[in-house]
């Protein structure tokens, strides 16, 4: 189950490679063609599936972004003219390099939703999921019209009075009350601390491109000079080009590792907290209906109704909980999990970064001593 | 002479580009190797090639200008003795041997008598060591003149060389001639001068070849000490104000080189002279270390001001003691730039600009508000300040100048008064900055010098770029800045996410990484100020200084355009001449002759004042590149330290943080 992706042209198609031993494929291997709404469609058919509301949905992938280097690019074609050659040449590699960050981390985040999926032993079953995967034609998906985007939105306002009105519910579990508390608690914060990485990361990235200004004025000035100082500051130049190479990989994968792994855990606890929600929501419903069961006894009418919905809604709520204690649990291990490999990750990345430009600037002062 | 000796380690220890050392080491090596198989075949072609190969890059680093200005002396020298009759090239070159002995004047003219003095101790043992071939007359010679009488000879000349034209200094100028008879100095200076020189290069080398090709085959193993002598000596009777760093260039190799004792002793000839003094203290300039520190305020409300303590070291003899402190305030020290560009500007010197002034900054410090960007600045003026004092003293003629030692000597200074940015002098500074403007403007001077024009054109260029520049360092290190805040930031977040954590190994980590990430705030802190004091404040010295340097080429035309107005009013004043026998008034005749006379000096005096003014500020320029390059070099070189400083740092912080991760569980 590896689903791997490529990306073509302007508008984002995914290729989705897939490769299963599951029985319920036709085929072991199959290649497709997606784009970012099939994603969508995807995420909304399980969200609104019955019988997955007891558990933690994958959070869909965000709309890719491209708009930082387009808007760049925009710049580049606007000052083609006005800039020297060498400029133009520095703005459209810190163009490139943007570019791909920004494609890596997209085609990774749809990635890992996918793998998600398929990882899960009842999303991998979902109909609609091999359909995804299996059907080599354009999935063609109806885009949202106007209406059920309000629809989308108005069923979000709904939900958060709901969240309001229903909070008042008594928990009747210690777990589910700690986990809502850890959640909303955590959620608020994992928010910020993504807020804050995303300023750090950019402001990384501005350093990054900052040396490579400084690196093509230095070439400037050496252009003009005939010295042995030119040599002096060619030198410089190429060890500022170099270290905005450095710097900027160390920028772009802090963000992949720790940016992206707070922001995936952002929309993953809203996910688990879109659960607790449902189960809340379940809660409610069950006490509501012991609440007309009892109306009923007491006006001796329609109890054989009441009790029939009493114990569905008991059932509903029951195996809601249940689930949803199970994915709660496999969630916070995945969570653990997850920050660890990332971090590693990360930290192993920043490691031999910032060994690579110590090296390079060990390299490039004996150079300039010896010179 | 023991004195001297003892005098004689610090330039070795104490130069502050060992690799020099180095270099020159084993160029010489590598030289006195090679000359060995010269020997054995004299063909010229192989012994060149090495001596390129060595010798250049020695120079290449900071001796090209040195190279040059050498150059200048041995073309006065050459052309004059094949053909005394070659107008042009004498004229051209001879000028400016004049204007310098002129530029000596009264408290130097017995400088060049203990140069000389020098010269004869090194040159005979010199000559002793390179078995004299007999080939190159002119050195045989100048060996036999070696002896004492040849001593007086050169004592006598130097006066000459004052008074006269160069031909009849022939004495002194034959000295010369023998060190500069070898090719090797020759070829160099042709071929790596930085074109600078390549123009006059050019207007005297056909006697070259042939005096070269003669001796260059016999003198080959002592070539290179003859360089580094006549290095040396050319300077010294040049007296050009950077006389001493090419005399420690001439001391350096020779180490090396089988003659050390005799450049050694030679460079520290036992006269106590005002130049001599001059060439100990710039070699030493290292040894001259002026600090200003403990910036404090003295005095509340608006009429509060800073106070510096400038704390001077040094083994100067012209300084009274060997360390001394003074307190400064700020205008003393705009006081100190305006004695100094009033007395050398003309002249054509780059006098370093002090930092400006900042009314904004100053009125926080004197509402003294103890925010961190009031110390902020306080610590950025006294960084500037102290630059500003080692540039003042590294340059050599301004280190002689009474005002600077008052400066760092004396203990009460004489307020400074006009540097008051809202005085009413600072309102007549303003006024002819104004009128300087507009006449720079009209005045439209037809370069003729093909090393100005280019010259100038580069420093506009340089300026512009190195502001471009300036801006590019300023934004890394407001960005950096910002990554420094949003990192501490960023890192509370994550203290306060580790908190809410319940997995107590994840929430270890990431407390562990909030405290990670406030180091690396610190580090990005430390960085930013590194960003900013050894590379933006370095910038912006250069952008000061290349304005000063502007400033040169300014006070250059203004000579320039005296000498053209002076030498309208003669044209007229001869038409009015004309005028007058056309109209036969023999009366008024011969108030129009002295009249004549009169603007006739008077354009011959301006014609040399600015040919005394071109040939400074050629060679204040030159300097100011060799110091330019030197500077930049050591700066980047620091400011790559400290960034290299800082990725180990953290990778130290990274590592430290891994098996936090991996712990994970």
């Amino acid at each position: 189950d590896i689903p791997d992706a490529l990306c073509e042209r302007d508008k984002v198609k995914f290729t989705v490679h897939t490769k299963t031993t599951l029985s319920s494929f036709q085929k072991p291997e199959y290649s497709v063609q997606r784009q970012h709404e099939d994603f969508i469609w995807l995420h909304d058919t399980i969200v609104e599936t019955e019988e997955y509301a007891g558990l933690i949905i994958p959070p869909a992938p965000p709309k890719p972004d491209f708009e930082g280097p387009r808007e760049k690019m925009h710049k580049l074609g606007e000052g083609e003219s006005s800039m020297t050659k060498e400029e133009y040449a520095k703005m459209k590699q810190e163009l490139e390099a943007e570019y791909l960050a920004v494609f890596k981390k997209t085609v990774q985040v749809h990635e890992v939703f996918l793998q998600r999926l398929s990882s899960h032993p009842m999303f991998r079953k979902d109909r609609n999921f091999q359909i995804f995967l299996e059907y080599d034609q354009d999935l063609t998906v109806r885009r949202k019209n106007a209406k059920e985007m309000f629809g989308g939105f108005f069923k979000n306002m709904v939900k958060s009075a709901d969240e309001v009105l229903i909070s008042g519910v008594k928990e009747v579990d210690e777990f589910f009350e700690q986990e809502k508390n850890f959640l909303l608690d955590y959620s608020s914060k994992i928010k910020d601390a993504t807020a804050k990485a995303e300023k750090m990361t950019r402001s990384h990235k501005n350093v990054a491109d900052d040396y490579n200004h400084i690196s093509g004025a230095l070439n400037n000035i050496a252009a003009d000079n005939n010295t042995a100082f030119k040599k002096h500051l060619e030198k410089c130049a190429e060890v500022f080009e170099k270290l905005r190479k450095v710097e900027d990989r160390m920028a772009s994968d802090q963000e992949l590792k720790l940016t992206e792994l707070l922001r995936y855990y952002t929309r993953d606890i809203q996910a688990a907290k879109d659960l607790l929600y449902r189960r809340a929501r379940a809660l409610a419903d069950y006490e509501n209906s012991n609440k007309a069961l009892d109306k009923a006894r007491l006006k001796g009418k329609d109890v054989a109704q009441a009790e029939e919905n009493q114990k569905q809604c008991l059932q509903k709520f029951d195996k809601l909980s249940e689930s949803g204690k199970k994915e709660l649990t496999s969630f916070k291990a995945r969570r653990v999990v997850a920050f660890r490999k990332n971090l590693i990750e990360m930290t192993e990345l920043e490691i031999k970064h910032a060994k690579n430009s110590v090296s390079l600037l060990q390299g490039s002062i004996e150079v300039l001593k010896s010179n | 002479m023991a004195a001297s000796s003892e005098r004689s380690p610090p330039p070795f220890p104490d130069s502050e580009e060992p690799e020099l050392l180095e270099d020159s080491d084993e160029g010489a090596d590598a030289f006195t190797g090679t000359s060995i198989s010269e020997m054995d075949s004299p063909s010229p072609d192989s012994t060149r090639p090495p001596k390129d190969i060595f010798n250049e890059p020695l120079e290449d680093i900071f001796s090209d200008p040195l190279s040059n200005v050498n150059s200048e002396p041995q073309k006065k020298v050459d052309t004059k003795i094949p053909s005394p009759s070659s107008d042009e090239a004498v004229d051209l070159f001879s000028d400016p041997l004049d204007d310098d002995s002129e530029v000596i004047s009264s408290p130097e003219v017995q400088n060049p008598m203990p140069d000389l003095l020098n010269e004869p101790v090194q040159a005979p043992k010199s000559d002793l060591l390179s078995e004299p071939p007999v080939s190159s007359v002119k050195k045989a010679a100048s060996a036999e003149l070696f002896g004492d009488e040849d001593e007086e000879d050169l004592f006598k000349e130097p006066p000459k060389v004052v008074t006269k034209k160069p031909q009849p200094s022939g004495p002194p100028v034959d000295v010369f001639t023998e060190v500069k008879s070898d090719v090797k100095v020759k070829p160099q200076v042709k071929d790596d001068p930085t074109d600078l020189f390549a123009e006059e290069a050019l207007t005297a080398p056909a006697p070259k070849p042939s005096a070269s090709s003669s001796s260059s085959r016999t003198n080959g193993v002592h070539s290179d000490e003859h360089d580094l002598f006549s290095e040396a000596t050319v300077e010294l009777s040049l007296d050009s104000p950077r006389n001493d760093r090419k005399k420690k260039d001439a001391v350096k190799p020779s180490v090396s080189a089988p003659a050390a004792p005799v450049a050694s002793s030679s460079s520290k000839a036992p006269s106590k002279t005002l130049e001599e003094l001059e060439e100990e203290e710039s070699e030493d300039t290292f040894d001259l270390n002026i600090s200003v520190t403990n910036p404090e305020k003295v005095g509340d409300g608006m009429n509060a001001y800073m106070a510096y303590k400038v704390s001077t070291q040094t083994s100067l003899t012209m300084f009274h003691s060997k360390t001394f402190t003074v307190r400064r305030r700020f205008s003393d020290f705009l006081g100190l730039y305006e004695k100094l560009s009033e007395k050398h500007l003309q002249n054509g010197y780059i006098v370093p600009p002090p930092p400006e002034k900042s009314i904004l900054g100053m009125t926080k410090v004197k509402v003294g508000k103890e925010d961190p960007s009031s110390a902020e600045f306080v610590e950025r003026r006294r960084a500037a300040l102290e630059r500003y004092l080692q540039r003042v003293v590294s340059h050599p003629s301004l280190l002689q100048d009474p005002d600077v030692r008052e400066f760092l000597e004396k203990e009460e200074l004489p307020r400074a008064v006009s540097t008051q940015a809202l005085s009413g002098a600072g309102f007549l500074k303003m006024l002819n900055k104004a009128t300087d403007a507009v006449s720079k403007m009209t005045i439209k001077m037809n370069e003729q010098d093909v090393w100005f024009d280019e010259k100038i054109q580069d420093v506009e260029n340089e300026e512009q770029h190195m502001r471009k520049l300036h801006v590019m360092v300023e934004s890394l290190v407001n960005h950096r800045k910002e990554l420094s805040g949003n990192t501490a930031v960023f890192a509370k977040s994550v203290a306060m996410l580790g908190s809410s954590e319940d997995n107590t190994a994840l929430s270890r980590a990431l407390s562990q990484l909030a405290e990670v990430e406030d180091r690396i705030e610190q580090l990005h802190q430390e960085q930013a100020a590194n960003d900013f004091f050894t590379f933006s404040e370095l910038l912006a010295d250069y952008i000061r200084l290349l304005g000063a340097v502007k400033g040169c080429f300014d006070q250059r035309m203004k000579a320039w355009q005296r000498w053209q107005d002076a030498e309208n009013m003669l044209q007229k004043k001869r038409e009015v001449e004309a005028k007058l026998l056309w109209a036969n008034k023999p009366d008024k005749l011969q108030q129009a002759k002295d009249e004549i006379a009169e603007w006739e000096a008077k354009v011959t005096q301006y014609e040399r004042e600015f040919e005394r003014i071109s040939a400074t500020v050629r060679k204040e320029v030159i300097r100011f590149d060799k110091e330019k390059a030197r500077d930049f070099k050591r700066q980047i070189i620091k400011y790559l330290e400290s960034l290299l400083n800082s990725q180990q740092q953290l990778i130290k912080y990274w590592e430290a943080f891994l098996p936090e991760a991996k712990a994970i569980a």
